[in-house]
């Protein structure tokens, strides 16, 4: 979905810790993206390098870490494993699923110098 | 621009504000006031009730250059959610809802289901109930031109080539209008079933619109927003005797995205379901009414308590 939103948010709250950290370079960039978030790392890749052109992550690497995928299901009492947000229970087959991860998107680290 | 759905940045337009000259109440932590020259793209750094409070620790994991003149590499937890700063723009929103005890509603759906003209039909039927309304759209004022014909206050929202709302532009928008205590308002998102799912506005509730001239897979085809919502309208329900369309097969695939969410069956045009929708926003706004009284009846309680230590202490 929005990308470019997303790496807009990616790149102020880099600048804010430049601000804070004091650091003029950013090497790697590491996020979590959840397996159900609905972002596409490619997208995101092409993006964060778009907007962060002259600025303090010029030229950095990003990293996606992929987080998993899981939900309650309702009918089986546990917590089952999703890859698609409208998937079925892995387990019994119902729909029947709330799901309780891998819908993070966040900036986890980065190695500045 | 995006790839994936071609958004853009730096285009937004908010009705009634002048081009950038803004004069707004953002406290910097050191006081520093800013001014706003840059066409609208938020690149500074409002540093809002969030972000402040999180702790950077400095972990010097990586290679230690202690080699004369090079700086040395070092890892910076950041720790924090990519939306973050949308977040907390829209819990700024939801407070300032909150205090005033308002009920608002964010209205998602892709173009063309109807959502202007459920609005206008809405406004109509809610008779003398105060409502504002908040219009997304790319370009063009004609839909908050086609609200305000009904006699409700409507703000325009251009995005340019973005393609949601987010909540720093839905903050600026209830600044320019003249929100009553104890209302409605109700904010029509950017025609796209994709990108507002994933901004929160400030909204008790994302209500999504799908209408019946769309395919009944629409919910598993775009589940983040079905899921994002609490309630979906099923509208233009007068046209199903001429349409070959699956009700059930609808509702269960929203269901299926999302078990939780309520369903109302209605038509704008034949008024038929629209009961239903009424019922649902009169209960909203007497809760939110409800929840701002038992806050001030709280607050009051509080003051009493404290008059009274107040007196014992100077007697």
């Amino acid at each position: 979905m929005h990308e470019m939103s997303l790496a807009e948010g990616v790149l102020q709250l880099i600048e804010d810790a430049a601000r804070k950290d004091h650091f003029a370079k950013v090497n790697t960039v590491w996020l979590e993206i959840g397996q159900l978030s609905g972002v596409e790392p490619e997208a995101m890749v092409f993006c964060f390098d778009a907007v962060t052109r002259d600025s303090v992550a010029q030229g950095a690497r990003l990293e996606i870490i992929t987080l998993p995928g899981t939900a309650w299901c309702m009918a089986c009492a546990e917590t089952v494993p999703m890859t698609e947000v409208f998937g079925e229970c892995p387990q019994c087959g119902g729909y029947q699923l709330q799901v309780t991860g891998g819908t993070e998107m966040r900036v986890k680290e980065l190695e500045v110098e | 621009m995006c790839v994936t759905c071609g958004c853009s940045v730096g285009e937004v337009k908010i009705e009634g504000e002048q081009a950038h000259e803004h004069a707004h109440d953002h406290v910097h932590p050191d006081g520093s006031s800013h001014s706003h020259d840059h066409p609208h793209d938020h690149t500074h750094a409002h540093d809002h009730a969030d972000g402040q409070a999180h702790p950077h620790s400095h972990d010097e994991t990586p290679a230690h250059a202690h080699a004369p003149g090079v700086t040395p590499k070092r890892m910076v937890q950041i720790e924090q959610d990519i939306l973050a700063k949308n977040n907390a723009y829209a819990q700024a929103n939801r407070q300032s809802l909150a205090e005033r005890g308002i009920f608002a509603l964010n209205l998602v759906s892709s173009p063309g289901s109807g959502k202007t003209t459920l609005l206008c039909k809405t406004i109509a039927l809610l008779g003398q109930q105060a409502v504002a309304v908040i219009e997304g759209d790319q370009q063009t004022s004609q839909d908050a031109d086609r609200i305000r014909a009904t006699g409700a206050q409507a703000i325009q929202i251009n995005t340019g080539k973005g393609c949601h709302l987010d909540a720093h532009m839905v903050g600026h928008a209830m600044e320019q209008l003249k929100l009553e205590d104890e209302s409605l308002m109700m904010i029509e998102n950017v025609g796209n079933l994709v990108c507002p799912a994933a901004f929160d506005l400030g909204e008790a509730h994302k209500v999504v619109i799908l209408s019946v001239t769309e395919g009944e897979d629409k919910p598993i085809k775009y589940p983040d927003m079905f899921r994002a919502a609490s309630l979906m309208l099923l509208n233009k329900i007068d046209l199903l005797p001429h349409l070959n369309y699956d009700v059930d097969a609808a509702i269960g695939f929203a269901r299926r995205v999302n078990p939780g969410i309520h369903v109302i069956q209605l038509s704008a045009t034949s008024g038929e379901g629209m009961d239903e929708w009424l019922a649902f926003l009169r209960d909203g706004i007497a809760q939110a009414s409800a929840d701002r009284q038992q806050t001030v009846d709280g607050l009051k309680a509080r003051i009493a308590q404290l008059e009274a230590r107040l007196q014992q202490a100077q007697a």
